[in-house]
């Protein structure tokens, strides 16, 4: 591919203060513009601390960010001032899981779109209200011009994750994160912002980092897919193939842990144990203590990440290709 | 090995020892209290003893660090003594508000309905006074004294704690594991002394203690007035109002009482604040 | 298995295997919205509206929707923890805290409830042994034995008591609290047990522990269980009957494949093709449904689905339909005028019973 719109490197995240966590141990990934990345993991595994990291929002005292990450060419570590703000909302903006509190109560959606905009490119209030106005009908909010008005909690789950999807469009950005959107709302709403951010993202040719630990969610709108656990990426790679013929045991054990028609009146399969603490990691493999295939050397050496054709992955013990 | 968790008052303590100002606060008041407990045996001198000859001698002079008052009685002796009165009318009207004012605020609390708004709207009314002025009133009604304005003290506090412990209360019942605890069938009793109570105390306990410094200054407040406590005994808000003629005279004496009232509320503060942080559970 | 310490011959099967165990006609609950100004007409939210089942001995229930249907708000009147503004329930043939009825208390050693937030369940200032040895406690067992029945539990759900006893809820994860919550309803040796979103807050691979651990659990002591969720694939996997509802009304309810398979009403049909597919050359082209779930404050004449209903016709506006069974299908009920052929709905005739099978987890 030409040179990908996301390139992160070897990317940590440690948390110092009263105890030191690593929350994100050297991940790598690579999006091209256009593509759409599904992060999945569950409780500890750092996807969300990833996406944050990648906008700066840590305060510098008590996160430390190490390692490469360069988006639409620009080299994010390194923005300061004004390059770091434009940076935020106009090349990369993000949309959180609770809509409830990303807005502010005491203004109206529209001002506070007309707002965002006008932080970023030099235009008349009228021609940001009218570029805002487009935006929340674009996201398909019914009556947008009366909901332009509205303040946020007069608007349901479901129209408040639309109109944050307006807010976080509305600059155009290259690259769109998502954290956990579709988590809080019900299945009806849950599958119309899925479409509606596959739809939004083919016409605008965005890339999309999308985190959920549903992998439905994921499979919905993803062309790749990551698996994060406790910090690190264990496999990575198309769609189908992480769905269909997983390599790594956590990810197979996720898969064959899901809940379905297929299982009814068996035990399913689950992965024992609960995801480790990450204020004190297991030494090695941090998936070895409850990994079925785990040996000697899983439990002392952290296994490497090796990337074979469009996938990647990080075991020493990998499921056979034609035995998964 | 496992190490068995200190449990919730013990956490509160570990945590409480990190913090170095806490810590000082908690040793400046250790002092203070150990000073007024043992006054009898550590003071130098008399505080009733008045001397005509020695009056407003200055800090440092011999035989008496911190000088004399007008009426010759020194100093020292005197703030030592007079931290006892203060000490016992900054804690004993907050101490007995907390009782009152939790046993209240968690009936009401609990009961919720009609009997609530009925408790709550009553103490608005002595609550929509400032608590200096209904302190006042109270006191200047019952007449001077010890006990009278120790009792005007804590008709000035219970409706506030009764505010804090019911709005605590309410919060704690609607809480998932009350209503488990009211599906395991238990009485009502049984479940505000074992589910509720125990996690109503921290809070109420912490806006309590802020009420100590206020109590403390309150307290030397009235007697300034001449409603708390009547000379000659010692008390650091009396001797304020005696020591002002000698203002012009001696400014250094007369201002050492309201130094002790200073010093005393802002470590009750700064303790009362290290509590709070330490209470909060971050695990 | 039944050899509780606590056990009275309320605890044991009064009713017969063919009586039902949870028997639940016509519950209804409003709850009054605060009007603007001193003289606006009350609002009510119409919680519950209307809801009558039943539920067989050692089968599993579940119950689905979204947020505003009222199905915690019915879990919470089944539990007996707020009265019903009318309707009756009858457990094993008695009546509950009413004339020759059985008293309250007894009845709550009968059915007890796991919480959807597994960290407000549980007093933060109780050790979790604790917690558990309250509730048998509270019905008279010795502090001793309570305390060797709670870590009789810990084991059985999976805990080693010796190292989770003497915990505190906040040194323990969602699936390890979830466990105790369990353990904590199983201390009274109840008949049936309501799970209220009870996996929902956990992540996948606990959620697949703690189901295992429910299903062997409910083998084991011939338990009863009312599942609450709103997560489709965990109600096919554990029930036997499902129940759907909507703005406080059931609007399908009837065996589980049948609703799965079959389902008829079009609300049914919209939720089963919500879930996301797991396939993915196949995935969803459009929303079965547009709009939000509508807010329970006082609903509309007619049926409540109407206005977001692609089936919706006149008729459907003015009047509302009746919970009727499909086909010759006395177990499969369903409240639409599609199934009524004397609705005056236009395809009530034509009405097509086969939807498609929610899509099955590919692996």
């Amino acid at each position: 591919m030409s040179t990908p719109l996301v390139s992160i490197k070897d990317m940590g995240l440690r948390f110092t203060g009263k105890r030191t966590v690593s929350a994100v141990n050297q991940i790598s990934l690579k999006l091209a513009q256009g593509e759409v990345m599904g992060l999945l993991g569950e409780s500890g595994s750092g996807k969300s601390a990833t996406l944050r990291a990648l906008l700066r929002l840590y305060p510098q005292g008590r996160a430390q960010v190490s390692g490469q990450i360069h988006i639409a060419g620009q080299d994010v570590l390194a923005l300061k001032g004004k390059a770091l703000e434009q940076y935020r909302g106009g090349t990369v903006s993000m949309v959180f899981q609770e809509p409830g509190v990303a807005f502010d109560p005491v203004y109206t959606i529209g001002q506070q779109i007309v707002q965002t905009i006008q932080a970023h490119a030099k235009v008349s209030e009228r021609d940001a209200a009218a570029q805002a106005l487009e935006m929340l009908e674009r996201v398909q909010i019914p009556q947008a011009r009366r909901r332009f008005d509205a303040y946020p909690h007069e608007l349901s789950g479901g129209m408040r994750q639309r109109a944050m999807i307006a807010l976080a469009l509305s600059c155009k950005p290259k690259l769109l994160l998502a954290d956990e959107p579709t988590t809080a709302l019900d299945a009806t709403v849950q599958i119309q912002i899925l479409l509606l951010l596959r739809a939004l993202q083919k016409e605008m040719n965005m890339s999309v980092i999308f985190v959920t630990h549903d992998i439905g969610a994921a499979v919905e709108v993803a062309d790749r897919i990551a698996v994060m656990y406790a910090g690190r990426i264990v496999e990575q790679g198309p769609v189908a193939d992480i769905v269909q013929r997983p390599l790594h045991p956590y990810t197979a054990g996720l898969l064959a842990s899901s809940v379905g028609a297929a299982n009814k009146g068996q035990p399913l399969q689950a992965v024992p144990g609960s995801p480790p603490d990450m204020s004190n990691p297991p030494a090695g493999c941090a998936f070895a203590p409850r990994c079925s295939s785990a040996s000697d050397i899983c439990r002392t050496e952290a296994p490497p990440v090796e990337q074979m054709g469009g996938r990647s992955l990080a075991c020493w013990f990998p499921l056979q290709l034609d035995a998964a | 090995m496992v190490v068995a968790s200190p449990g919730y008052w013990g956490t509160v303590w570990l945590q409480l020892r990190r913090d170095p100002v806490s810590m000082a606060a908690a040793a400046l008041l250790l002092l203070l209290v150990l000073a007024a407990l043992l006054a009898p045996w550590l003071a130098p001198a008399d505080p009733y003893k008045a001397s005509m000859i020695k009056r407003l001698l200055p800090i440092g002079s011999a035989g008496h660090w911190l000088g004399t008052d007008e009426l010759g009685r020194d100093m020292l002796t005197r703030l030592m003594y007079g931290g006892r009165l203060s000490l016992l009318m900054g804690v004993v009207p907050v101490a007995a508000a907390f009782v009152f004012g939790t046993s209240i605020g968690l009936f009401a609390g609990y009961v919720g309905g009609r009997i609530n708004m009925l408790i709550m709207r009553t103490l608005d009314i002595f609550y929509a006074f400032p608590s200096v002025l209904l302190a006042v009133a109270i006191a200047g009604a019952l007449g001077p004294g010890l006990s009278n304005s120790l009792l005007a003290l804590t008709l000035v506090f219970v409706p506030q704690v009764v505010r804090v412990a019911e709005s605590v209360t309410t919060q704690v019942r609607s809480l998932d594991y009350v209503e488990a605890a009211r599906m395991s069938g238990a009485g009502a009793f049984s479940i505000i002394r074992v589910h509720v109570l125990g996690n109503v105390l921290g809070p109420i306990f912490v806006y309590a203690s802020g009420l100590l410094s206020v109590s403390m200054i309150l307290a030397s407040g009235l007697s300034f007035l001449g409603l708390g406590v009547k000379p000659p005994e010692p008390e650091w808000g009396l001797m304020l109002n005696t020591l002002r003629s000698a203002i012009y005279l001696n400014p250094w004496i007369a201002a050492l009482p309201g130094a002790m009232i200073f010093i005393t509320s802002i470590a009750f503060n700064v303790l009362a604040d290290g509590v709070r942080s330490a209470m909060e559970l971050r695990t | 298995m039944n050899t509780h310490p606590l056990q009275t011959d309320i605890h044991q099967d009064r009713g017969g295997p063919r009586q039902a165990l949870l028997e639940v006609r016509e519950l209804k609950k409003y709850f009054p919205v605060r009007g603007t100004g001193f003289a606006a007409q009350a609002q009510f939210v119409h919680a519950v509206d209307g809801v009558s089942f039943s539920v067989a001995k050692g089968q599993t229930l579940g119950i689905v929707g979204e947020s505003g249907c009222g199905k915690s708000t019915t879990a919470r009147l089944v539990a007996k923890l707020m009265a019903p503004d009318s309707g009756s329930m009858v457990f094993d043939g008695d009546g509950v805290d009413e004339f020759r009825g059985i008293a309250l208390k007894d009845f709550r050693r009968n059915l007890q409830m796991v919480f959807q937030d597994s960290f407000a369940s549980l007093n933060p200032r109780l050790t979790v042994a604790q917690t558990i040895a309250f509730g048998p406690q509270v019905h008279g067992m010795g502090a001793k034995d309570a305390g060797q029945l709670a870590r009789d539990l810990l084991a059985r759900v999976g805990m080693e008591p010796e190292q989770f006893g003497a915990r505190y809820p906040h040194e323990l994860s969602g699936g390890q609290r979830q466990r105790v919550n369990i353990a904590r309803a199983l201390a009274f040796d109840p008949r049936l047990l309501i799970l209220d979103e009870a996996v929902a807050a956990l992540d996948k691979s606990v959620q697949a522990q703690v189901l295992n651990l429910l299903q062997e659990l409910k083998r084991e002591r011939q338990l009863t269980y009312l599942f609450i969720s709103h997560d489709l694939h965990v109600v096919h996997y554990l029930s036997d009957q499902v129940m759907v509802m909507y703005l406080g009304q059931i609007v399908e309810i009837g065996p589980v494949e049948r609703i799965y398979g079959h389902a008829v009403h079009p609300y049914t049909q919209a939720l089963l093709s919500a879930v996301p597919s797991m396939d993915p050359a196949h995935r969803t082209l459009a929303s079965p449904i547009s709009g939000d779930p509508p807010n329970p404050i006082d609903p509309p004449a007619g049926c409540r689905f109407h206005d977001r209903c692609p089936k919706a016709q006149a008729v459907c506006k003015s009047r509302a339909p009746r919970l009727m069974s499909v086909a010759s299908d006395a177990a499969h009920q369903v409240a639409c005028h599609l199934n009524d052929p004397q609705s005056g709905h236009r395809e009530a005739y034509a009405v097509k019973h086969a939807t498609p099978p929610l899509e099955e987890v590919s692996v």
